[in-house]
């Protein structure tokens, strides 16, 4: 029981890295980013090239496709999300979901149908773990991916609240009219924003290359988590979405103990509960479903 | 200015010299918003320029005319919420000027006593009353240490202690040397603010120049208050 508490919350910090670029992106932007799990199967491949094929140090690798993820992340806003801005809501979901198809295309002409993992780039870390009184091992690789995920809302948190970049970003995405009144470029700001949701995503394509393996088609798989931990938890704040994830995690858990082929409706349920309290008594809209309140 | 078929305005022409404070009065329709939107660049005209301390600033957008000093201050106050008072005005010092300030902290401070919101600068900027959210609506504008400052009905809403507390204020600002183009429909708050006043309605300038001469004349008369012509 303590063992499955424990890799419960292990499972929470892995959905929590998925979900942030995600709740990042929409509470900022307002912009459901459909291509999220492709743009970290993306960062995966990256990485992947970064440190198999030219032997870089992991962390290198890490930091070139940050640096890399957030200038794509610039190309995307300018190319594409500028110009659905102000289209409605599905406009952005239409077009993120034709840069997801042709992504997934893409990856699987360049790289393959086969499995990768970075898990080889690591040595005996992908394996190792800590021994907890009571003979439960947790692996390391979890625990790292756990901390790494509230060390990265929290930084994230961090910007947004005592910055002067994050003071432009929560100032564009509330009112642009007025940030603009203000002296704020907000194309530029939308720009910036939507860079660092990629470069997060990195982190998460880390995480997923060191936990297990994906292929091309891997996005839809992680999009899911992602948007289901969102939901559930909703966007005001990051650490809500930690919150979602843990729920998430631990609704999947209990699935597993239910029934052995429970793991995924334990998790989708949650899910529905969540919709159905979000959407009660009222209008259906987006906003209601992702919970969107001011930053408070 | 058109919005398709529809002319919004005909042919307005209004040039407000450097120190002056002008009101601009209308009824309702009578394009006072719309013109405005065309000072601020959030509308492009269909034709006509707008000039601003001497250059032409019709192609900028609104950040950059924020940058060559205009700013504007709405209707409706909108606060950054999940901000302090404080935070809220930071914004404006740290985008909005065409040189950094120095010391940012101590420029958004100085701006907060002289709107008298040094008191609440840390609470957070949505639980501040109607007459503190126009006062911080005008620090944040007075933080891009603008030149020349547009209100936007500033006074709608207040109470008659609240629009004279809110006069002086802007007769402050004013005096510090901040031209100033106030829309209003409270035609009070704009004779005792303004040094001159222009009347709008159905997109044309009626009337310009004293303000009591103003309100007093024959086609104010007609289009303001509805006396038969």
């Amino acid at each position: 029981m303590t063992s499955l508490i424990i890799n419960a919350f292990l499972l929470a910090g892995y959905y929590a890295v998925l979900a942030t670029g995600l709740a990042f992106m929409y509470s900022v932007m307002n912009i459901i980013n459909l291509a999220h799990g492709a743009l970290i199967v993306l960062a995966g491949y990256g990485l992947y090239v970064l440190g198999n094929d030219l032997n870089l140090p992991f962390p290198v690798a890490i930091a070139i496709m940050m640096a890399a993820m957030f200038l794509l992340g610039v190309v995307l806003h300018r190319a594409v999300l500028a110009r659905a801005y102000g289209g409605g809501e599905l406009l952005p979901l239409l077009a993120t979901f034709g840069i997801s198809i042709v992504l997934d295309n893409l990856m699987f002409q360049t790289f393959g149908a086969d499995n990768l993992s970075l898990a080889p780039l690591v040595g005996d870390l992908s394996w190792a773990s800590f021994e907890l009184p009571g003979s439960i091992f947790v692996g390391k690789i979890s625990v790292y991916i756990l901390v790494t995920a509230i060390v990265v809302i929290g930084l994230i948190e961090l910007l947004l609240r005592r910055t002067a970049l994050g003071h432009r970003i929560q100032a564009t995405s509330q009112d642009r009219a007025t940030a603009a009144l203000l002296g704020i470029d907000t194309g530029r700001t939308a720009a910036i924003a939507t860079g660092i949701a990629l470069a997060t995503g990195v982190v998460a394509a880390a995480a997923l290359g060191l936990r297990s393996a994906w292929g091309p088609y891997g996005g839809s798989a992680i999009l899911l988590f992602a948007f289901e931990a969102v939901v559930i938890g909703g966007t005001g704040s990051l650490w809500r979405v930690l919150a979602g994830a843990i729920v998430l995690a631990f609704a999947q858990s209990l699935g597993a103990l239910v029934h052995p082929q429970g793991f995924l409706i334990g998790g989708h349920l949650a899910f529905l509960v969540a919709v159905f309290v979000r959407l009660r008594g009222g209008r259906i809209s987006l906003a209601r479903l992702f919970g969107k309140e001011a930053r408070a | 200015m058109s919005f398709g078929e529809f002319a919004v305005l005909q042919d307005i022409s209004l040039s407000v010299g450097a120190g002056e404070i002008v009101g601009v009065l209308g009824p309702n329709g009578a394009g006072k918003t719309t013109y405005m939107n065309i000072l601020t660049g959030a509308l492009r005209p269909t034709t006509g320029t707008v000039h601003l301390l001497g250059e032409d600033v019709t192609k900028l957008d609104t950040a950059q005319r924020c940058h060559r000093g205009l700013a504007q201050t709405h209707q409706i106050p909108k606060p950054f919420s999940g901000m302090t008072v404080f935070e809220n005005v930071l914004v404006a010092v740290n985008h909005g000027r065409s040189a950094p300030a120095h010391d940012p902290i101590s420029v958004a401070w100085t701006v907060l006593e002289d709107t008298g919101l040094a008191h609440v600068a840390n609470r957070p900027a949505e639980t501040l009353g109607l007459l503190d959210r126009k006062r911080l609506e005008l620090s944040r504008a007075l933080g891009t240490n603008p030149k020349v400052l547009l209100l936007d009905e500033i006074g709608g809403g207040l109470t008659d202690a609240e629009g004279d507390a809110l006069v002086d204020l802007i007769r402050s600002i004013h005096a510090s040397g901040v031209t100033i183009v106030w829309v209003e429909h409270i035609m009070r708050l704009l004779l005792e603010g303004c040094s001159r006043l222009v009347c709008m309605a159905e997109g044309e300038v009626l009337a310009d120049g004293d303000p009591h001469t103003v309100v007093n004349s024959q086609q104010v008369q007609v289009a303001y208050f509805g006396a038969s012509a």
